[in-house]
């Protein structure tokens, strides 16, 4: 497996070479005017995607170093329900996300204007704008930066997978036997570590740009300031008639995307399962419990104005008190 | 007195349950219950779904966060002796101001646009699950040798706290 992806990889190595040269310059730009608290987004052109696998390769290179390192044999875990999931025997499967395959190639054929056309869309994280595999972690292993990009820290995750069933696309993969757990309990508690695409965080911040993007041949994808990526997807769509997903979708991403043919249709095209993500619509899945802040905000107000008011009452009340008392308690004693 | 006594339990009982519900889907934030069949108990699947224990753990802050103030503004302004705390009181209601203060930190960390620094996010992820816990080992110690909130000898001062 191993060999036919090298031999593919030189295959396309002069054509990959070539578009990197061409790409790298202006993006890198782009990344370095995102400075400023601005997030970065991406935007992939679906209708420039050749399927070609550079990207996969390139992410593959520049993140390697980033993979778990699974010890065997795992440890015996209680209960028994807890699933083994290990990929380390399995390190090039590249249809699908893995805890070694942070980016794939998910292949659709689709009408297009009454023409049977076969679509190639690149998958990763989407990277959302306020990204509950992040928010929801409860160790502050999952974590978003300022310039928008989220990532698992391996070093800190016990592979609880919480984060693969908070995220709407289920992206998050998860490899046993690595990570902190084993040095905790490693029978009782967490199971490995999370991964995901991080978007190159490393090359981002020393003004880099994602290896996927560097290493696309046909310019598919370019990065930027949220705003202009969201901006130039529009215009993208209005001059090819094409549609956007992640513009809103569960609040909005940093992934974005421009098909040609609407995302329902190529929801129904494209092989969906584990380590294969949807083009469904996705709510927002923060913004209910979010809106109860504002009930946080005004519990204390309310608190404060009803123990106030008893207080009032209650002063009241004893300004009247000792003649009532009085009169009570000399009708008593005569009783 | 009667009266009084009377209307006592169900705020009792009100803040033990709402503690409970604030305890249950607190650690229900962590993927344990599924793992250890809890979840599995019928009626209790809910307890595998984070989003929904997250809305509901955010329902039992807002309840807490209204009866903390109205216990503190009660206990301030009593008059004319202002009733007082007994140690664990005091050790409970600091603990209390710990997960409420790291609880709202959280709860404003998961709005869109506000980047904490990772190591802050861990400190008040610990803090808050640490303070949770000291809170229930003192509230176990305070339930078994009835240790009370504040020193009552005249209990006439102690009705608007109590």
């Amino acid at each position: 497996m191993a060999i036919q992806l090298s031999r593919r990889s030189f295959l396309k190595g002069s054509l990959a070479a070539a578009g990197a040269v061409a790409a790298t310059s202006a993006p890198a730009a782009a990344v370095k005017g995102a400075k400023g608290g601005r997030q970065l987004a991406t935007l992939i052109d679906i209708n420039k995607c050749i399927g070609c696998g550079a990207c996969v390769e390139a992410c593959r290179d520049a993140n390697s170093e980033k993979y778990p390192e699974a010890k065997k044999p795992f440890p015996k875990m209680y209960p028994n329900r807890v699933p083994v999931e290990d990929w380390s025997d399995d390190q090039y499967a590249s249809d699908r996300l893995t805890p070694y395959n942070w980016l794939f190639i998910q292949e659709a054929v689709v009408d297009v204007d009454g023409e049977e056309r076969f679509l190639s869309v690149p998958r990763r994280c989407m990277h959302c704008v306020n990204p509950p595999c992040v928010k929801l972690c409860p160790w502050g292993a999952a974590q978003q930066y300022k310039n928008g990009i989220s990532r698992i820290d391996k070093d800190i995750c016990l592979g609880g997978s919480k984060c693969r069933k908070v995220c709407p696309w289920h992206i998050p993969q998860r490899q046993t036997g690595a990570g902190l757990y084993l040095e905790l309990l490693p029978a009782f508690a967490g199971n490995g570590i999370m991964t995901k695409c991080d978007r190159c965080y490393d090359r981002v911040a020393e003004g880099g740009v994602p290896a996927c993007i560097e290493s696309c041949p046909e310019g598919a994808q370019i990065i930027g300031p949220r705003d202009e990526i969201v901006r130039k997807a529009h215009q993208l769509a209005d001059e090819t008639g094409g549609y956007i997903y992640g513009e809103t979708e569960n609040g909005g991403t940093n992934t974005l995307y421009v098909s040609p043919v609407p995302f329902k249709e190529l929801n129904k095209a494209v092989d969906k399962g584990k380590g294969r993500p949807h083009f469904k619509p996705a709510e927002n899945t923060m913004a209910k419990a979010n809106n109860l802040v504002l009930g946080m905000a005004i519990a204390p107000i309310a608190g404060i104005a009803a123990a106030w008011g008893k207080q009032i009452v209650a002063d009241n009340k004893k300004k009247e008190k000792p003649e009532h008392i009085d009169r009570e308690g000399t009708d008593h004693d005569h009783a | 007195m009667t009266t009084r006594n009377a209307a006592i339990p169900p705020v009792r009982y009100g803040y033990g349950l709402l503690m409970f519900l604030l305890a249950l889907t607190g650690f229900a934030q962590m993927p344990i219950f599924k793992r250890y069949y809890i979840a599995d108990i019928p009626g209790l699947g809910w307890l595998a779904m984070f989003h929904v224990t997250h809305y509901l753990h955010y329902i039992g802050a807002v309840l807490i966060l209204g009866l903390a103030a109205y216990f503190v503004t009660a206990y301030v302004r009593t008059r004319p002796e202002r009733p007082k705390l007994t140690p664990t009181g005091y050790l409970r209601a600091g603990l209390i101001g710990v997960i409420l203060v790291t609880g709202l930190l959280l709860a404003a960390k998961n709005f869109p646009g506000y980047v904490f620094p990772p190591a802050a996010v861990i400190l008040l992820d610990l803090a808050h699950l640490g303070s949770v816990f000291a809170f229930i080992l003192t509230a176990l110690y305070c339930w078994a040798f009835s240790k009370k909130w504040i020193d009552s000898p005249s209990k006439g001062d102690v009705k608007g706290v109590n």
